[in-house]
């Protein structure tokens, strides 16, 4: 609310800045433009920076501590035998104070002060969110004026919006290396914490998984076990399968489409494939529940085995089935990198196409090939849904296609979806197995990616 | 037309095999009426042309004339073009090669070519040149193969140079020896024809000397056609030479005439030098 | 001349040892055998091929047919009709179920065993009340009129009407009682039960009754989410293109940003849900479930893809036109804002179609940012608990109820429908403004 208020008001102010900016320019040489340095909508632009851009730190720096600052001056109002304890007893209240303040009732804490605590807080956020509007609406007020101050026929107002411009370009691009950065630290902060009470060899070399904790943390007994071999073993298990079925046929579909189809059948089937491409795992996860799952189960009862309903085959196969266009593209990218030097080569010492293809054409396109599968058993890896939907959450440890078995990633997601106890080790192996996922998705990438670029460069 | 084309006057010696043969040796290839599409755009306009046994042809001409196109049609590499179309006759030996009796594979098997840029395949150079051999099966067994490798290697004057690292890979030779290298690939098929576009136009004079060279060695066991852009490399390995000019065939005679005595204006305009 | 001559006819003359052989190798009958073979090979590897291609049409076909199969029959729902009259009384308690239950009875005026009157009582479905409720609100004049409407069946009955269940297996088996089916049976014969357009499916949010379930709320949710997304990627992926492309020297870091990018693109998605969690539900106490998150781990996500297409669009716009401006004295900023930029703007526009389309479908993050919950009021603002489409998808999968699985295809469809809109505006823009330098 204060928000959109505040989002118009700087708007307002902008769009105002800018016309007493251009006008006043234009009048500040008596409506000689060329006199001036730069063109009065740049003066425009200049004013209109001076209005904003100042409130909109502002904005920004007060939107990413005001939270926190709150939370802490709530918590210091609280007596201390509920601020002080372990770090979980304290995000918990964190978390109970948040949950309330947001009228979620969480049924967990209901201390009178707790309550009284999330009022505060509301309390204090509101009052934060006005003061913020005043603040920001003066400063952008204030800057409007000193901007419009400055105008003059000697302003050098384009080189100086010039050097805005180009600060924010820099940070834009920047956010990709944040983006980076946001995600290790994350991941490690967290998995730090689950290796300082799950040992990282147990967890990496342990055999059972079982991440049932005890919800309290004064509850006796269950412990929870975090060993991930059965996970790293499933999406081991799963990922192969969907190579089997998306290496061959993605490569054979692209070196069809990029030797053997006419232009005009290449036409409608690129984007046929791209469909396949397009279409979101959610539904592929669908399909391997609703259709390939049942299908692969009376398939392999018709030949007299025991197959799961809940099949790393069906999961695995439609996991293929999704990456195929996936390799396909890749593949066909590299295939055409090729030099039709080479082919003509081939083709003028009497080889037939295939002979072309198998002996000259692969073995020169094999390291963009082996690229594309790399960065393919990645995609294969780091994807979800399709196993979360159809290959189940047992955590087998098993080499047999047949049987359910789950994933790095669909562990991932079951541990966070829904209520979570914050600090948890069951909630903080997830992000241990984050950890794993991303180290390994980016060791494969970043091989996959190098060979790509050289291999492009041999051949440009 | 007819005195600008000579050959049209003559008697078409795969007619009459043996007849000319003080004149002319035996015609290996004949070219009749050969006309070229690409899509809607024709390339070559009705071209007449004999190619004899054991001799080099040189076909010159300004670049577009339509000579890399009528090279491509002698083994019909054009096939693998995406549009592209050949009407008119070419024989081989007498056989159309458009005919619906000859295999394109085995066409270009006994019709081989070396081309502009030295393509070594990214293998070895023992695999380079023992391709052809293997795919046709010209070899039975592993002996056979060393020796066609190494015979290849020693008519393409690249033996010596290489006899101690045929494992390496071909692209790893110079640009002159990866064109050797090339053509010793062609010949380890034992084509009786070989065709060569602009092979040296990617090579430095030194390079340049060792292929001219061994063109003309060559010609001893193969009948050569080859394309080239430099007038000077025509008259020295050739023994005729044929003018292309707009896709047209200008005139065929032999390589000292076409220098010395041209019949139609453009050849000469070409051959001194006032356009192309 | 004659020297040539002489030359020749020595050269014709070659050794016939070394050359006879191998040619007639090449023309010989194990020649032609072996070609036999060869082209045989060929068609094999032809087939395979066109396997290949049909192969994976095929699972496209399979796909989309069973979707579709499983989901036509979702657009319609079974209503029944009803003379029902509104006791004021009932409309001043807000009693609406009666008048509806009465309505009903007098269709089955042989029914008057309490047993025979809940079976009854279930064909109705358990939001029919509040349709009502609703119609009244609507229009107070109707209390103590009598009025002829249609109201939901129950999913059971939907089900039946739409051939879901075997009416020749026992009842034991059927899942659905003889009763029932009696029943549903009678009013069918009597015309008080027909299928109309389902448009609940698009209005509802979700609800636990299959009938009265929609995805109006996942789809405000998704468009939220994606305003979001597109505020935020669009501008700073364009941005950050310019400057790669445009303005930063080519040294380490921009190597490094670079590679960084690449990288960024092929990181696992559910991994932005971790960093949507950690950083802005743990660090910044943002609400869960809010579209406003959401939209923030979308946009980090489809960044890099905006980056990549946009560059690739930038370096598409040829050198002479920068040189160009840059000629006639416009300074680089210029240049680029006023030529490049707008010379470059479809393939942009493309890369972006691709990138939302694609942030539209997502799923596996935003379940870990709490966007899964079962949420029934459609939400009205960015920080509102959401869900999103596909996520909705994800949900109702789950659920049992073979209703359920019908609505989840007809979602599965609509997502599918937008998707197929967006990449095919995407294709379109890409052939308009296809420029060739």
């Amino acid at each position: 609310m204060q928000l959109t208020l505040l989002a118009l008001i700087l708007a307002l102010l902008t769009l105002i800045g800018f016309m007493i900016g251009r006008s006043r320019a234009a009048a500040s040489v008596g409506g000689r433009v060329a006199e001036l340095h730069s063109v009065p909508s740049y003066h425009g632009v200049y004013v209109a920076l001076w209005a904003g851009l100042p409130a909109l730190l502002l904005f920004v720096a007060w939107t990413a501590s005001e939270g926190w600052l709150a939370m802490q001056l709530v918590l210091s109002a609280l007596p201390e035998r509920l601020t002080t304890g372990d770090g979980q007893s304290v995000a918990l209240l964190k978390a109970d104070i948040l949950n309330l303040a947001h009228g979620i009732s969480t049924g967990r804490n209901s201390d009178p002060l707790v309550v009284e605590a999330a009022r505060r807080y509301a309390g204090f956020r509101d009052l934060a969110g006005w003061s913020l509007l005043a603040v920001g609406a003066s400063l952008a007020v204030a800057g409007l004026a000193w901007g419009r101050h400055r105008i003059g026929p000697d302003l050098r107002a384009r080189p100086a919006v010039e050097r805005v411009v180009r600060v924010a370009l820099v940070v834009c691009s920047l956010v990709a290396i944040l983006t980076t950065v946001g995600i290790v630290l994350s991941l490690l902060f967290e998995a730090l914490r689950f290796f300082s009470v799950v040992s990282p060899l147990d967890f990496l070399f342990g055999t059972h998984w079982s991440p049932q904790m005890a919800m309290r943390a004064d509850q006796v007994g269950s412990s929870g076990s975090f060993g991930a071999i059965p996970l790293f073993a499933g999406t081991l298990l799963i990922t192969v399968i969907a190579m089997a079925v998306a290496v061959p046929v993605g490569l054979m579909a692209a070196i069809y489409m990029s030797e053997y189809a006419g232009r005009g059948v290449r036409t409608w089937l690129k984007p046929a494939l791209e469909i396949l491409a397009g279409i979101p795992t959610v539904v592929y996860g669908f399909f391997a529940a609703l259709t390939m799952a049942p299908f692969v189960r009376s398939v392999g009862e018709g030949l007299g085995l025991d197959v799961s309903s809940e099949s790393a085959l069906a999961a695995g196969i439609v996991m293929g089935v999704m990456i195929i266009p996936f390799v396909s593209s890749l593949s066909d990218d590299v295939i055409n990198a090729v030099p039709q030097s080479l082919r003509d080569g081939s083709y003028g010492l009497g080889a037939t196409k295939s002979e072309t293809i198998r002996q000259v054409v692969l073995p020169a396109a094999l390291p963009g090939i082996v690229a594309a599968v790399m960065l393919a058993v990645s995609r294969a890896i780091g994807e979800t849904m399709i196993v979360t939907m159809a290959s189940g959450l047992t955590a087998n440890l098993t080499a047999n296609p047949l049987q359910a078995v789950t994933t790095v990633t669909t562990q991932i997601a079951t541990l966070l979806v829904g209520d979570q106890e914050f600090d948890s080790p069951k909630t903080l192996s997830a992000f241990g197995l984050g950890l794993v996922l991303f180290l390994v998705t980016l060791c494969l990438n970043m091989v996959a990616l190098r060979v790509v670029r050289t291999y492009r460069e041999k051949y440009d | 037309m007819s005195i600008q084309n000579p050959l049209k006057l003559r008697p078409r010696a795969e007619d009459r095999p043996g007849q000319r043969a003080g004149a002319a040796l035996p015609n290996k290839m004949t070219a009749r009426g050969v006309t070229v599409f690409y899509g809607a755009k024709q390339a070559l306009k009705g071209i007449d042309l004999d190619i004899q046994e054991n001799r080099v042809l040189a076909l010159i001409g300004p670049s577009g004339c339509g000579k890399s196109t009528f090279l491509r049609c002698l083994n019909r590499m054009n096939d693998t073009i995406e549009g592209c179309r050949v009407e008119g006759r070419i024989a081989l030996d007498g056989e159309d090669v458009y005919g619906k009796a000859v295999d394109a594979v085995q066409l270009r098997a006994r019709v081989g070519m070396v081309f502009q840029k030295p393509n070594p395949f990214p293998k070895s150079i023992y695999d380079n040149v023992s391709y052809g051999p293997r795919i046709h099966g010209l070899a039975s067994g592993r002996d056979e193969l060393d020796e066609v490798v190494q015979t290849s290697l020693k008519r393409a004057g690249l033996w010596g140079e290489v006899k101690d690292r045929l494992r390496e890979p071909g692209t790893s030779l110079s640009g002159g020896q990866q064109q050797r290298l090339c053509i010793a690939r062609a010949i380890a098929v034992s084509p009786e024809v070989i065709l060569m576009d602009e092979p040296c136009s990617a090579l430095d004079p030194i390079a340049t000397a060792h292929i001219e060279e061994l063109i003309d060695e060559l010609r001893a066991n193969y009948t050569i056609v080859i394309v080239t852009h430099n007038m000077q490399q025509a008259a020295r390995v050739s023994q005729r030479t044929a003018f292309f000019h707009l896709g047209e065939m200008v005139e065929c005679d032999d390589t000292e005439d076409i220098f010395t005595n041209p019949r139609d204006e453009r050849t000469q305009g070409y051959i001194t030098g006032r356009y192309g | 001349m004659t020297d040539l001559v002489e030359r020749d006819a020595a050269a014709v003359t070659p050794s016939p040892a070394s050359t006879t052989p191998p040619k007639s190798r090449l023309r010989s009958e194990a020649f032609a055998r072996r070609l036999r073979a060869r082209h045989a090979a060929e068609r094999r590897f032809r087939l395979a091929g066109a396997a290949a291609v049909a192969l994976a049409a095929l699972m496209l076909v399979l796909l989309l047919g069973s979707i579709v199969a499983k989901g036509a029959s979702a657009f319609l729902e079974a209503r029944i009709r009803l003379e029902v009259t509104l006791d004021p009384a009932d409309v001043a308690d807000r009693n609406y179920a009666a008048p509806l239950r009465r309505a009903l009875y007098a269709q089955f005026p042989q029914v008057t065993d309490r047993a025979g009157r809940r079976v009854l009582n279930d064909l109705l479905s358990s939001g029919a009340p509040y349709e009502l409720e609703a119609m009244v609100a609507k229009n107070p004049a109707l209390a103590g009129t009598t009025q002829t409407i249609w109201v939901r069946a129950d999913d059971q009955i939907d089900q039946l009407v739409k051939g879901g269940y075997r009416r020749d297996l026992p009842e034991s088996e059927r899942g659905l009682s003889d009763a029932k089916v009696a029943a549903a049976d009678a009013l069918l014969a009597s015309g008080a039960l027909a299928q109309g357009f389902n448009t609940t499916l698009f209005t509802a949010g979700d609800s636990r009754e299959p009938e009265q379930a929609g995805i109006g709320g996942a789809i405000v949710g998704s468009l939220l989410t994606l305003l979001v997304t597109m505020a935020l990627s669009v501008p700073t992926g364009i941005a950050a293109a310019v400057y790669l492309e445009e303005f930063a020297p080519k040294n380490r870091w921009t190597d490094l940003i670079e590679v960084n990018i690449n990288n960024l693109a092929a990181v696992p998605s559910i991994i932005f849900g971790l960093l949507g969690l950690a950083v802005f539900l743990g660090f910044f106490g943002m609400p869960r479930s809010a579209p406003l998150v959401g939209g923030l781990v979308m946009a980090l996500m489809t960044l890099p893809v905006i980056i990549i297409a946009s560059r690739v669009a930038l370096k598409a716009v040829p050198p002479s036109i920068r040189q160009a401006a840059l000629g006639i004295g416009a300074s680089p900023l210029q240049t680029v804002l006023h030529h490049v930029l707008p010379l470059a703007m479809p393939g942009i526009l493309t890369g972006t179609i691709i990138g939302m389309a694609r942030a539209l479908g997502e799923t596996a993050p935003l379940l870990l940012i709490g966007m899964v919950a079962f949420i029934v009021d459609v939400p009205h603002g960015l920080t509102d608990s959401a869900t999103v489409l596909p996520v909705q998808i994800y949900m109702w999968a789950d659920s049992p109820e073979r209703a359920f699985t019908e609505r989840t295809s007809a979602a599965i469809l609509i997502l599918l429908g937008v998707l197929i809109l967006l990449n095919g505006a995407a294709v379109i823009l890409r052939k308009i403004f296809e420029r060739r330098w």
